[in-house]
């Protein structure tokens, strides 16, 4: 019974859509006049649906939401903190931008982040929600810094290798998990890859406390003499060699999901299972080859925190920014080109925050509330991009004798 | 009878986006009768009465009712002045009972007691000769019972204007006709009913004045009684249309294939297809009949290969040339299918759920079951979009771009694109469900010719339709399920609608073969 009422239902929509050959858009009237008003007004405020919005006027929507983000954060500012906005601004971008040093260390920020983030693309594209690259990149990091410990007499660039080639099977078999559940029996994949994040946590905890000396519930640097396993600068650069990995995996990432057959593949999968199987694609075997490489990318972002970063590893060497690479995702569409700007602008506001709190000796919440406005008025652009608000208008006779 | 204006609509516009689906419309809805509005898919019907509903607002023109200028902004508005929607896809909550359903959401019914509630509903359903059980729950109810429930729960909110969007497009001829039954009742009770609908001899039978829409255009109004359907028809279209299918007689056809016992069983454990056998022959067109959900989608999924069967089910394809091959389809993917050589072309009844990729534009569509074919690696393009190319022009597909999102494209073209890809892969078996579901007249009879070609091909077609005037005209022969069973194959040339409809509702399987003259007197 059920069968057919979904069958039905399932038609009926279908047809429903086709009907009105509106093409999707839909309209949602809200009321929010009082009852007592009279029944003949027109409702305040009606939102419809854009078909189509052009370049030109998204990037203008999202520019004036920048703008009147900026504003909003001034007038808090001047309200509550009594400083000049003005300078606050200009502290925040030399909190991103400001030394050499600052730069490298947003640049470093940045890759770190956009490697998880394309981690994620995959995985996204097939609608597949990965929230457990927090894991992902604690596993790759626990396997990194194993090596780092235990291996350290191997030459850096063998070791380095070494760490490379592990980090990415220990994300990747943190992936395979929830996708094998998914594959075989369905299971919701967001809860089964958040748990695993708890499971990635608990088994790092463990191994600190094996690696830790000195009994000060941390690993400390790892071969701070021999720099065993550390990246070599490069250059004059620091950071070369994290720029060097996360820029080709985002290419690669970006080429893979767009022009080869997996990428298609995931594209229709990510659409609909029912045409994935009509096209004869053998939907278990795309899930989990895309999560063993979601989980990959994930595992090598923690080899790159480990080796390139920070040398050692905590339970926070992620830092949580599994779950902030899960907003750069989605600002970005899950194209891995437009993950670079949105990991940018992430820690951009996360360093300026920073900065703004040790220059004004404002309590770090105050400098939080203003990045949150930012990032809110980015995000709300994206509905103003896609809806267009109409509001009630004037009696004509009235306009008409205004025009005159 | 007194035949009152209940509702004015003047100058109605509407828009969404650069679509205008109303365009100044001006209709009158009078108490005591029955006005059908009459279009093609896409002529703005159902967007014209979802500002009577409230659903939609205009963007310009005035509503009246019983005179009084209105501002109709929610539904609620609507009940007030009430108005009742019947919508084609019923708006109740599968785990509650018929009571609970007609309650929900009334805020004035909540010191009621069940009694009094089941009390009320007995009376309207005396008054106008429904068939209710306040206690039943709707997931246990057929099609129709919940098409009753939602009349009689618009009803029992007092509304005396109501709006039935296609009301019989999932019906069985019989249930239409009792649908017909209540309808009339209630405009004897002086009630404005409005039907829309886009099948002419419904407007014919039951409407007392037609409305025609056409682009979201007023065409004008006329007495049913002056109205043929051929006037209709030109009303609706534009133009003279040719209303006649062609069908020709099949040229030496050879068994393509051929299905014993097919046994399918649902998620739920339930037998979506039961002992079904059938024989499939090159050159013919095969028409299965059914209420929705007697299993022709199970049917048609088992043959691609897409659904698991149980035991004992047996389909074996023969090879144009070499028909002594049994080459059995049984537990095999879409691919192992393929793989034999079998060009086995599907489209099915959710064209972007499972036809097509929605967010993909024409070429990625083209290359959905070929994209594997070239190429290590990355996917090959070229072919795919000259094919893209071929079908847009062969076919008149309207899109702005090959990339545009099939989505976004109407009804019609989604089907053409989805034709178009499975007719160019010069299948030897070509099945469709519900081909035209949705599609305006010009459309249809285009998809119409098409099937035709390939039948002359030498194809073996299966076309699975809801419309019996079109599988009475279109199809060789008849297969009727009821429930999973086969419960007759009828010749298309001879069968009557009665028959066929009488078959649909059989529930206990009767083995093939043309039952009696049983149907007729009903």
């Amino acid at each position: 019974m059920s069968i057919s009422e979904n069958s039905n239902t399932n038609a009926q929509q279908s047809r429903n859509n086709m009907d009105e050959n509106k093409q999707g858009i839909e309209e949602i009237p809200v009321s929010n006049v009082k009852s007592g008003a009279p029944k003949v007004k027109e409702p305040f405020l009606r939102i419809t649906k854009r078909d189509f919005t052009p370049f030109t006027i998204a990037s203008c929507i999202r520019a004036l939401g920048i703008l009147i983000a900026l504003i909003l954060s001034a007038l808090f500012i001047v309200c509550i903190t009594d400083l000049n906005p003005i300078k606050v601004y200009i502290s925040m971008f030399s909190g991103a931008f400001g030394t050499a040093t600052r730069t490298w260390i947003t640049i470093r920020d940045v890759m770190f982040l956009l490697c998880i983030s394309v981690g994620l693309a995959p995985a996204f594209k097939m609608r597949f929600w990965n929230i457990g690259a927090e894991g992902q990149v604690l596993m790759g990091g626990l396997v990194s810094a194993a090596c780092m410990i235990y291996l350290n007499i191997l030459p850096t660039n063998i070791l380095l290798l070494l760490m490379f080639v592990v980090s990415a099977i220990a994300g990747a078999l943190w992936g395979l998990l929830p996708a094998i559940f998914k594959a075989k029996w369905n299971t919701n994949e967001t809860l089964f890859t958040l748990m695993m994040n708890y499971v990635a946590i608990q088994t790092v905890e463990y191994f600190v406390d094996i690696w830790d000396k000195k009994n000060s519930h941390s690993v400390g640097q790892i071969n701070p003499d021999t720099m065993a396993g550390w990246f070599p600068s490069a250059f004059g650069m620091k950071y070369f060699y994290n720029v060097v990995i996360v820029v080709i995996l985002t290419v690669l990432v970006y080429i893979y999901l767009k022009y080869t057959k997996h990428g298609y593949e995931i594209a229709v999968v990510g659409e609909s299972i029912n045409t994935a199987k009509y096209a004869g694609i053998n939907v278990r075997r795309v899930i989990i080859r895309t999560m063993l490489l979601s989980g990959a990318i994930c595992g090598l972002a923690g080899f790159i925190e480990v080796a390139g970063i920070s040398h050692t590893i905590s339970k926070s060497t992620a830092g949580g920014l599994g779950f902030t690479a899960i907003i750069v995702a989605w600002l970005s569409k899950f194209n891995t080109l437009a993950m670079a700007a949105a990991s940018l602008l992430i820690v951009f506001l996360d360093r300026g925050a920073v900065q703004i709190a040790t220059d004004f000796g404002l309590n770090e919440y105050a400098s939080e509330i203003i990045m949150s406005i930012i990032l809110f008025f980015i995000l709300g652009s994206e509905f103003f991009i896609n809806y267009r608000l109409i509001f009630r208008r004037r009696k004509r006779k009235g306009a008409e004798v205004n025009d005159a | 009878m007194e035949r009152t204006c209940a509702v004015r609509m003047v100058n109605i516009t509407k828009t969404f986006g650069h679509v205008t689906a109303n365009k100044s419309i001006t209709l009158e809805i009078n108490r005591g009768e029955i006005l059908a509005l009459l279009g093609e898919n896409g002529s703005g019907k159902t967007t014209l009465m979802n500002m009577l509903s409230g659903i939609y607002y205009p963007d310009s023109g005035e509503i009246y009712v019983d005179g009084k200028k209105v501002s109709i902004r929610s539904p609620k508005d609507a009940y007030a002045l009430k108005i009742g929607m019947i919508h084609q896809h019923y708006k109740l909550i599968d785990v509650f009972t018929a009571a609970e359903n007609i309650v929900l959401g009334q805020k004035t019914e909540k010191s009621l007691a069940k009694k009094q509630i089941a009390a009320k509903i007995k009376e309207i359903c005396d008054k106008y000769g429904f068939d209710v059980d306040p206690d039943q729950k709707v997931f246990n109810m057929s099609i129709s019972q919940k098409q009753t429930l939602e009349i009689v729960k618009v009803l029992y909110r007092g509304a005396d204007i109501l709006i039935l969007d296609e009301p019989t497009s999932v019906l069985t001829p019989q249930e239409t006709e009792k649908l017909f039954g209540v309808i009339r009742r209630m405009r004897d009770h002086g009630h404005a009913i409005v039907i829309i609908t886009h099948k002419l001899h419904e407007v014919l039978a039951v409407s007392d004045r037609v409305a025609i829409l056409r682009k979201g255009e007023f065409v004008g109004s006329i007495k049913t009684s002056e109205a043929t359907e051929l006037s209709l028809t030109e009303m609706m279209v534009g133009h003279k249309v040719e209303l006649q299918i062609e069908r020709p007689t099949p040229v030496n056809p050879i068994k393509r294939l051929e299905v014993r016992n097919l046994t399918v069983v649902n998620p739920d454990g339930l037998k979506a297809l039961d002992n079904v056998s059938f024989d499939l022959y090159s050159g013919e067109i095969l028409g299965i009949a059914g209420i929705a959900g007697c299993g022709q989608k199970e049917l048609l999924e088992a043959i691609a290969g897409l659904v698991r069967t149980e035991p004992g089910s047996r389909i074996i394809y023969y090879a144009p040339g070499e028909e002594h091959v049994e080459k059995s389809l049984i537990g095999k993917s879409p691919k192992e299918i393929k793989n034999l050589g079998i060009v086995l072309s599907f489209v099915p009844e959710d064209r972007l759920g499972m036809g097509l990729v929605g967010s993909m534009g024409l070429t990625g569509n083209m290359m959905l079951k070929s994209y594997d074919e070239n190429g290590r690696i990355f996917m090959e393009r070229r072919s795919p979009r000259k094919l893209a190319e071929e079908i847009k022009s062969q076919l008149d597909i309207s899109t702005p771009s090959l990339n545009t999102p099939v989505r976004r494209l109407s009804g019609g073209n989604v089907q053409k694109v989805l034709v178009g890809r499975e007719i160019s892969a010069s299948p030897s078996v070509l099945m469709t469900a519900y081909a035209v579901r949705g599609l305006d007249i010009n459309t249809s009879y285009a998809i119409y010719r098409l099937l035709n070609e390939q039948k002359k091909k030498g194809v073996a077609l299966i076309y699975v339709g809801e419309d019996l005037d079109v599988l009475l005209a279109l199809c060789d022969r008849i297969l009727v399920l009821s429930a999973g069973r086969v419960t007759g194959i009828l010749d298309g040339r001879r069968a009557t609608k009665e028959e066929v409809g009488l078959l649909m509702t059989t529930v206990e399987g009767m083995k093939a073969g043309v039952s009696e003259k049983e149907g007729t007197h009903s």
